[in-house]
C-alpha cells in the first residue's frame, strides 16, 4: 500500500515538469518578456530604459535556461527557467504585479474558497443523488420522463445565468441576503448561502442525469433479481441493495475533483465578491497577471495529480478485486 | 462590380464543414449499418424536432458566413475616362447584414425596451411656449410610422403579427401537404419491402418473399397504403422492425408550425419596430442575437476539427501500438489534462493577445483580426479537449485489436494502416459521432463564460457571451434593462437545447450497449 503510494507519488513528478514545461513555453517562448513589457506598461510608457527596469524588477532581464554569465550553479539557477518555474516545486511563488507574496495570498484565499465550494460540493452530491435514486425508482413512469426532461432543460441552461438570474431575483428583489461581499466567522453563513444554493441548482441537471443512468444499469443485474425473488419489497430493494452498489462508481467518479475545491469557483466569487482564490484567478486574467496565472496553473494541476491518486485508491479500497500493482 | 469578395479563414472552415457534412451524408446513403443508425436517430420525435431547430441556425450561421465589402461610390468622376481603381468600404458584411439590413442601419440613441416607441431614459426639451420638458423622447425608428398615434400601437402590433401569422400558417400547410404526397409516393414506391439491411442480410428468404409480393401489386394501388397519420408517425416507410420505421414527420411538422407562427410575425414586426429593444448604443438587440448564433457554431463546430485528428490519430496509435507510444500518449494527455481547462486556456489565450497586440501589420480589417482570434479561440479550445476523446478511443481500440479478425488480418500480413483504416476506424466510428455531438453543447455554454471572463472572442465581435458581458450591469440600473440579458440568455438556451436533444437521439442510436 505505502510503496504504491510513493510510486504513484513518484510518477506525479514527471507530469508536473511537463506542465512546468508547457507553462513555461506559453509564457516565456511564445512572447518575450519584452511583449509582456509592453503589454503592461502600455503604449505611452514604453521606453527602453523602462522596459529594462520592469524586466529587472521582476528578474525578467536574465536568460531563459543557461546563464553563461555566473559561476558555478548559477549558470542554471540565475536563470528564468529556475526562477520563475522550478522554485514553484518548493511553494515560491514570486511577487505579483501589485508587490504582494502570491504564496501567502493564496494561504489566505483557501478559507473563503473553501467555505463556498466545499458544501456547494456535498449538498450538491446529495441531492443530486436523491432526485436521480426517485427517477430510478419511479422509472418509465410520467414523473421519471418529465424528471428527465427536466434535468436536460436545466443542463441547457448557461452557468451565468443562473448566477445573474438568481443574484437579481433573491439579492435584489426579495432582499433575502446581502448582494454580495464576505463576512468572517458565524456571520458568513448570510454570504455564503446564496453562491452555495446556486451552485447546486446549476450542477443539477447534468449529475442527477447521469446518476440516474447508473443507477438504471444497477437495476437490471442479476442480485437484483435475487433479492426480488427473495420476496423483498421494492424500497427495501432499492435501498438496501441498489443504493449501496451505485454508490460505488458514483463516490469513485467524484473523488477527483475534492481537492480542486480548494481553487474555489471561479464565477460565483467574482460575482459574489467572495475574497477566494477563484475570484483572485479572474482578476489576475483581466490584470494580465502572469505570474498569479502561472502559479494557480501550477497549483491546479498539483491538486489534480492528488485527485488523480486519491480516486485510484478509493477504487482499490471499495473494490477487492482490484490489486495494487 | 458594386463590391468585392471578401473570403474570411472562417467562413472558408465554414463551407468545408458544410461540404464535408454534405459528404458524410453521402457516405452514410451508401452504408447500409450507418443508415439504419441515422434511422434510428430519425425515429426519435426529439432527436427530429431538435435537428429541425438546428438547421434553422445553420442556415442562419451559413448565410452569415458569405462576406463582401461594398465599394465606395467614386467621389469624382475622374476626367479622359481612365478610371481611378475602385475604393471599398473597410466594414466587411455579410449576406445576413444585406437581409437584415433595416434592423443593421437602424440605430436609436440609448436603451429603448422591446416595441417601445420611446426611449427608456428621459430628457429635457425646449418646448416652444411652455418652457422646458422632461419627457422620453420618440425614438428615430421604433414605431416611427405611427406618427403621432402611438396608443395604436397594440392593435398595430396585434394586426401585423396576426397577418403574418396567418400567412405563416398557410405556408406551413401547404409544406405538409407536399410532405405528404412526397411519402406517399415513396410508400407506394417500396410497398411494403422492409429497408432494413439486418434482415436483407440475415433472411435472405424473407427479403425474396416480399419482393415476390411487391411485383404482384398494382402500382398506385391505395388501399394497402397505411395513412396519412401513419405516415407521418414513421410507422410506414418500412417495416423493419430492428432498424426503426421511417422517419418521426409529425415532430418536424409540429415543431415548423411552432417556427411558421413566430417567426414571419417576429420579422415583420422587426422592420417596424426593436423587436427585444435596444442596447446601451441604440442597437437593435434581435440583429445582434442574430449575429452570435455564427459565433457559437463557429466555437462549437471548429473546434472539432481541431481535436478530431489528435484524438483519433493519437487514442488508436496508443491503443494499437501500445509500448512506448501508448506511454507517451498517455504522459502527453495526462498532463494537458492537469492542468484546469479555464486557466490553461486563459493563459494560452493571453499569450494570443499579447502577440496580436504586438503585430497589428498582420490584419488589414478589424474583421480580419476578429476573425483571426476566434480561430485561434478555436484552435486553443481543441487543443484542450481531445484528451477525453482520446483516452475513450484508446480504451476501445485495446479491446479492439485483441479481437479475432483483427488477429487473424495481421496474421496475414495486412499492414498496419490498412488494419487501421479498413478494421479499426469504422468500430470506432459511433464513439467519435457521440463525443463530436456531445461537446457541441458544451463549447457553446463554454463560449459565453469564456468571453465574459475576458478571455474569448474579440470583444469588437457579437457573440453571446460579448453580449451579456457588456449588459452585466444593466439589471443593477433603475428602471430595469432586462432584455439584452433575456434575448442573449433565451436564445443559448433554445440553442443548446436542441443540441442536447439531438445528441441524446445520436447516443442512444449509435451506442452499441443501447440495443
Amino acid at each position: 500500500m505505502l510503496a504504491y503510494i510513493v510510486r504513484r507519488l513518484l510518477y506525479a513528478i514527471p507530469i508536473l515538469i511537463g506542465v512546468n514545461l508547457i507553462t513555461f513555453a506559453l509564457f516565456f517562448v511564445v512572447n518575450t518578456p519584452d511583449d509582456m513589457a509592453r503589454m503592461q506598461l502600455g503604449v505611452k510608457r514604453v521606453t527602453p530604459e523602462a522596459m529594462a527596469r520592469w524586466k529587472a524588477e521582476r528578474g525578467y532581464d536574465k536568460p531563459l535556461f543557461v546563464n553563461p554569465a555566473a559561476s558555478g550553479t548559477g549558470v542554471l539557477s540565475e536563470t528564468i527557467f529556475f526562477e520563475k518555474s522550478a522554485c514553484m516545486f518548493v511553494g515560491d511563488f514570486g511577487r505579483a504585479e501589485d508587490g504582494r507574496d502570491i504564496a501567502r495570498e493564496i494561504g489566505q484565499r483557501m478559507g473563503p474558497s473553501l467555505a463556498i465550494a466545499l458544501p456547494t460540493f456535498v449538498l450538491g452530491l446529495f441531492v443530486a443523488i436523491a432526485v436521480a435514486l426517485t427517477l430510478a425508482f419511479f422509472r418509465a413512469s410520467a414523473l421519471d420522463f418529465w424528471g428527465v426532461v427536466l434535468c436536460v432543460a436545466l443542463m441547457s441552461i448557461s452557468g451565468l445565468f443562473y448566477i445573474i438570474g438568481g443574484q437579481y431575483l433573491v439579492a435584489k428583489i426579495w432582499k433575502l441576503v446581502p448582494i454580495s461581499g464576505y463576512g468572517e466567522g458565524l456571520d458568513a453563513w448570510r454570504f455564503l448561502i446564496l453562491p452555495v444554493a446556486i451552485g447546486v441548482v446549476s450542477g443539477i441537471g447534468s449529475s442527477a442525469r447521469w446518476y440516474r443512468s447508473i443507477f438504471l444499469e444497477e437495476v437490471g443485474k442479476d442480485y437484483v433479481r435475487t433479492a426480488r425473488a427473495k420476496g423483498l419489497s421494492e424500497t427495501v430493494v432499492f435501498s438496501r441493495h441498489i443504493l449501496k452498489n451505485a454508490l460505488i462508481p458514483i463516490l469513485t467518479g467524484v473523488v477527483v475533483v475534492i481537492p480542486l475545491l480548494f481553487m474555489g469557483s471561479l464565477l460565483s466569487e467574482s460575482f459574489f465578491g467572495i475574497p477566494g482564490l477563484g475570484s483572485y484567478t479572474i482578476d489576475a486574467i483581466n490584470a494580465q497577471d502572469f505570474a498569479v496565472v502561472r502559479a494557480m496553473v501550477f497549483i491546479g494541476s498539483l491538486l489534480y495529480i492528488v485527485g488523480l491518486i486519491l480516486t485510484d485508491l478509493s477504487y482499490t479500497l471499495v473494490d477487492p478485486r482490484i490489486r495494487f500493482s | 462590380m458594386p463590391f468585392q469578395i471578401v473570403v474570411l479563414w472562417s467562413d472558408l472552415l465554414v463551407w468545408l464543414l458544410f461540404a464535408s457534412a454534405l459528404g458524410f451524408a453521402l457516405l452514410v446513403r451508401r452504408s447500409p449499418p450507418l443508415r439504419s443508425a441515422w434511422r434510428r436517430v430519425g425515429a426519435r420525435r426529439s432527436g427530429m424536432a431538435a435537428a429541425t431547430v438546428l438547421l434553422c441556425f445553420a442556415l442562419v450561421g451559413l448565410l452569415d458566413s458569405l462576406h463582401y465589402r461594398l465599394r465606395l461610390p467614386a467621389a469624382t468622376e475622374p476626367a479622359g475616362g481612365s478610371k481611378a481603381s475602385a475604393q471599398y468600404a473597410v466594414e466587411v458584411l455579410s449576406l445576413l447584414d444585406a437581409l437584415a439590413a433595416p434592423l443593421r442601419t437602424r440605430n436609436e440613441k440609448t436603451y429603448s425596451a422591446p416595441f417601445a416607441t420611446r426611449l427608456l431614459a428621459k430628457e429635457t426639451r425646449e418646448v416652444a411656449g411652455v418652457g422646458t420638458v422632461r419627457e422620453q423622447p420618440r425614438l428615430k425608428h421604433g414605431g416611427a410610422h405611427l406618427g403621432e398615434n402611438e396608443t395604436e400601437l397594440a392593435a398595430d402590433v396585434g394586426f401585423t403579427a396576426f397577418r403574418y401569422a396567418a400567412l405563416g400558417f398557410l405556408g406551413w400547410a401547404l409544406l405538409t401537404l407536399a410532405l405528404l404526397s412526397g411519402l406517399r409516393r415513396c410508400a407506394a414506391d417500396w410497398g411494403t419491402t422492409s429497408e432494413s439491411w439486418q434482415q436483407m442480410v440475415l433472411a435472405p428468404e424473407v427479403k425474396a418473399k416480399s419482393q415476390v409480393f411487391t411485383v404482384d401489386r398494382e402500382p398506385g394501388q391505395k388501399s394497402e397504403l397505411p395513412g396519412a397519420w401513419a405516415l407521418l408517425r414513421g410507422a410506414a416507410g418500412g417495416a423493419g422492425g430492428a432498424a426503426g420505421g421511417g422517419l418521426a414527420w409529425d415532430a418536424v411538422l409540429a415543431v415548423l408550425l411552432l417556427l411558421a407562427l413566430l417567426l414571419p410575425p417576429l420579422f415583420a414586426l422587426a422592420g417596424d419596430y426593436h423587436v427585444f429593444g435596444t442596447d446601451k448604443v441604440g442597437q437593435d438587440v434581435l440583429y445582434q442575437v442574430l449575429k452570435s448564433i455564427r459565433t457559437g457554431l463557429i466555437i462549437g463546430l471548429v473546434t472539432t476539427l481541431v481535436m478530431l485528428p489528435l484524438a483519433v490519430l493519437l487514442g488508436i496509435a496508443a491503443g494499437y501500438f501500445r509500448g512506448w507510444v501508448d506511454d507517451l500518449i498517455q504522459y502527453l494527455y495526462t498532463v494537458l489534462n492537469s492542468i484546469p481547462g479555464v486557466l490553461l486556456i486563459a493563459a494560452a489565450v493571453l499569450m494570443m493577445q499579447v502577440v496580436i497586440d504586438t503585430h497589428p501589420q498582420w490584419f488589414s480589417t478589424a474583421a480580419e483580426r476578429a476573425d483571426l482570434r476566434l480561430l485561434a479561440l478555436c484552435f486553443i479550445l481543441g487543443i484542450t479537449s481531445w484528451t477525453g476523446l482520446c483516452r475513450l478511443l484508446r480504451g476501445e481500440t485495446l479491446k479492439l485489436r485483441e479481437l479475432e479478425y483483427i488477429q487473424a488480418a495481421q496474421a496475414f500480413g495486412v499492414s498496419h494502416a490498412r488494419i487501421i483504416g479498413r478494421h479499426i476506424l469504422p468500430n470506432l466510428m459511433h464513439i467519435v459521432v457521440i463525443a463530436l455531438v456531445m461537446d457541441f453543447s458544451g463549447l457553446v455554454l463554454a463560449e459565453a463564460v469564456l468571453s465574459y471572463v475576458g478571455i474569448g472572442v474579440d470583444p469588437t465581435m457579437t457573440s453571446f457571451g460579448t453580449m451579456i458581458n457588456n449588459a452585466r450591469l444593466e439589471l443593477g440600473r433603475e428602471p430595469v434593462v432586462w432584455w439584452s440579458l433575456a434575448a442573449a440568455f433565451a436564445t443559448m438556451f433554445v440553442l443548446v437545447l436542441a443540441a442536447n436533444l439531438f445528441a441524446d437521439a445520436v447516443r442512444d442510436a449509435f451506442d452499441p450497449r443501447m440495443q
